[in-house]
C-alpha cells in the first residue's frame, strides 16, 4: 500500500468555516496532489471532530463530496485515530472492500467550540480535578519522581517542534524558543507550563490511500510506501493505570516494526505525536529508541533537531505547525519520504509516525518508506 | 460564581459518599474472585461478575503522583490556586484522586494518611503525609 497524496487547509483561525467545508478542501487537495479524479475513490474514513460529535458524520463529508463509498464512515480514538484509520484503509483495499481510499479530519476548535476540551472531572471536580492537561501532568510527575526527568529536558522537546516550525510556512505558531524563554514560562499545571502544551488549531488535513499496482496504473507522481502500522490502547484512566510512565505505544511500535521487518535503530526521522512535551517524550522511550526512563538524555543536545541523531517534527508538531489531532505528522512523514519537508532530513529512507488520544489512552503507529 | 462541583449521588455509589460522611472510606471488593477497586462501578472489573460488597478501608495509602493547579478552570477554585490535586493509592489496591493537605514535602511513593475533610457540606477522602 503506498499514500498517494496528501492534502490540508490552512492551519490557525478559520473563522466561519465549518469541518464538512474544510474536509472537502483538504480531500480536493490530497487528490490534486495524487494527480487523480474523485470518481476512483471507493473508500472514505473520517475522523469524528474532537471538538463536537455528530452521528452519521463520514456521511455528511461524503454527501458534501457526492460520494457513495463502499466503505465509509468515522472512527474514534481522538488524537490516535488516523493512523489507526489508515491501517484499516490498507486492509480495506487488501480485503477487496474498496480500491482508493481517503482518510480525512477536520477540527475548528479555535473558532467553534471547545466544550469536548473542557469538559469537567465528573464526581473528581469536587477536589479541582479539570480537563486534560492534568492528565499529562500526572504522568510527567510520576517520571521526574522515578526517572529525575528535568523540566530543561521537556523543554528541549518544545525547542525543537518551534525551532523547526519556524522554517515551515504553514505552521501556525512561527515563533522559536529558547530553553531560557521556555523556563520563563508560566505554569499552566505543574509541572506542566505553557509552552509544553500544543497549539489549538482549526484545520484539516486528507491523505489518499491505494495499493502499489492502481498507484502505477493512475501514474502517481510520488507514491510513499506504507511498510508497517499498528495499534495499541493503554484505555484506562491515568490514576487506575498500575504503571503510569508506559503506555501502549510501546505495543502499537511494536507491532509496527514486525509488520515492517525493522527496528527503531532502521528510522531516520520521526514524527511523535506532542500534544504535550512529556507524551513525546515517553513516546520516545516506548518506541525504542532509548531505554524506558532516559528520554530525558536523549532529547538533550540537539539530538531531535535538524542534524541530530534522530529529528523529530521536522515541521514543528502540534507544539508549533497545528495542535490538529494527527494527521499533519503524517503529511510530514510522506514530505521527508519524498524529500520535499522545509527541514528535510538528507537521505532518509524510513520514518516513523505517532498518533495518540486521550490521556496517552489511545496509540497508533505507522512506519513509511521509500 | 460558579457552585462547588459537588459529586453527583447515584444507587450505585451513594454508600461510598454516605461512608466519607461518617468518617470511613469504603472501597469496593468482588465477592468471587476478591478484586478490590474504586470509584464504584456495577461489575468486577476483573472477573466481570456483580456480587460485591463495601469494605472499610485502613486509610493508609501511597502517593503515585500529584499535580499543581496554577490555574483555575472552574470559578470555585479561582482563590485557592496553586493547589494540588493527588492520585492516591490505598494499602488495600483501589486508587483515587484526592488533596493532600498539610506543608510536607511531596514526593513520589511517600506514606499518606486519610484526612477527611468537608466542603460545602461533602465529606472529601482527601490525604495527608502519614
Ligand atoms: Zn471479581
Amino acid at each position: 500500500m503506498v499514500i498517494a497524496g496528501i492534502g490540508h487547509t490552512a492551519f490557525g483561525r478559520l473563522p466561519g468555516r465549518d469541518t464538512v467545508s474544510m474536509n472537502v478542501e483538504a480531500c480536493r487537495k490530497a487528490l490534486e496532489d495524487a494527480g487523480i479524479e474523485k470518481g476512483v475513490v471507493d473508500g472514505l474514513f473520517v475522523k469524528v471532530p474532537t471538538s463536537r460529535f455528530e452521528s452519521m458524520y463520514g456521511q455528511k463529508v461524503a454527501e458534501a463530496m457526492r460520494l457513495q463509498p463502499r466503505v465509509g464512515g468515522v472512527w474514534d480514538q481522538g488524537g490516535a485515530t488516523n493512523c489507526s484509520t489508515i491501517g484499516f484503509a490498507c486492509m480495506s483495499i487488501a480485503a477487496g472492500l474498496c480500491d482508493v481510499a481517503i482518510v480525512a479530519l477536520a477540527d475548528n476548535p479555535k473558532t467553534g467550540t471547545r466544550a469536548a476540551y473542557e469538559r469537567a472531572g465528573g464526581d473528581d471536580a469536587a477536589y479541582g480535578w479539570f480537563g486534560v492537561h492534568a492528565g499529562y501532568a500526572m504522568i510527567a510527575q510520576r517520571h521526574m519522581g522515578e526517572f529525575g526527568t528535568q523540566a530543561e529536558q521537556l523543554g528541549a522537546i518544545a525547542v525543537a517542534a518551534r525551532t523547526h516550525g519556524a522554517n515551515n510556512p504553514h505552521a501556525a505558531l512561527r515563533l522559536p524558543l529558547t530553553i531560557d524563554k521556555y523556563m520563563e514560562s508560566p505554569w499552566i499545571v505543574e509541572p506542566l507550563r505553557r509552552d509544553d502544551i500544543c497549539l489549538v488549531s482549526d484545520g484539516a488535513a486528507a491523505v489518499v490511500i491505494m495499493s502499489e499496482a492502481r498507484a502505477r496504473e493512475l501514474k502517481v507522481a510520488a507514491p510513499v510506501p506504507i511498510l508497517g502500522f499498528g495499534q495499541g490502547h493503554t484505555s484506562w484512566d491515568v490514576p487506575q493505570r498500575p504503571v503510569m510512565t508506559t503506555t501502549a505505544a510501546k505495543v502499537s511500535a511494536q507491532t509496527a516494526y514486525r509488520m515492517a521487518g525493522i527496528g527503531p535503530a532502521d528510522i531516520d526521522v520521526a514524527q511523535i505525536y506532542d500534544c504535550y512535551t512529556i507524551a513525546a517524550l515517553m513516546t520516545l522511550e516506548d518506541y525504542g529508541f532509548c531505554k524506558k526512563g532516559d528520554g530525558g538524555k536523549f532529547v538533550e543536545g540537539g539530538n531531535i533537531q535538524l542534524g541530530g541523531r534522530l529529528p523529530i517534527n521536522t515541521s514543528g508538531g502540534l507544539l508549533s505547525e497545528t495542535g490538529m489531532p494527527g494527521l499533519q505528522m503524517v503529511m510530514e512523514g510522506v514530505r521527508q519520504m519524498r524529500g520535499t519537508s522545509h527541514n528535510q532530513v538528507k537521505g532518509a529512507k524510513k520514518c516513523i509516525v505517532s498518533n495518540q488520544g486521550g490521556v496517552m489512552t489511545t496509540h497508533s503507529t505507522l512506519i513509511l518508506g521509500v | 460564581m460558579e457552585a462547588f462541583p459537588a459529586p453527583e449521588r447515584t444507587g450505585l455509589n451513594s454508600a461510598y459518599w454516605d461512608g466519607l460522611a461518617e468518617g470511613r472510606l469504603m472501597f469496593q471488593r468482588c465477592l468471587a474472585c476478591g478484586h478490590a477497586w474504586l470509584p464504584a462501578r456495577a461489575e468486577c472489573p476483573e472477573c466481570l461478575r456483580a456480587e460485591w460488597g463495601w469494605e472499610e478501608a485502613s486509610g493508609q495509602g501511597r502517593l503515585v503522583s500529584w499535580v499543581v493547579y496554577h490555574v483555575a478552570f472552574h470559578d470555585w477554585f479561582k482563590a485557592r490556586v496553586p493547589y494540588n490535586v493527588a492520585t492516591v493509592e490505598l494499602a488495600e489496591g483501589p486508587r483515587l484522586l484526592s488533596n493532600i493537605v498539610g506543608d510536607a514535602a511531596l514526593r513520589i511513593d511517600m506514606p499518606v494518611v486519610l484526612a477527611i475533610e468537608r466542603e460545602e457540606g461533602v465529606a472529601l477522602a482527601r490525604f495527608r503525609a502519614g
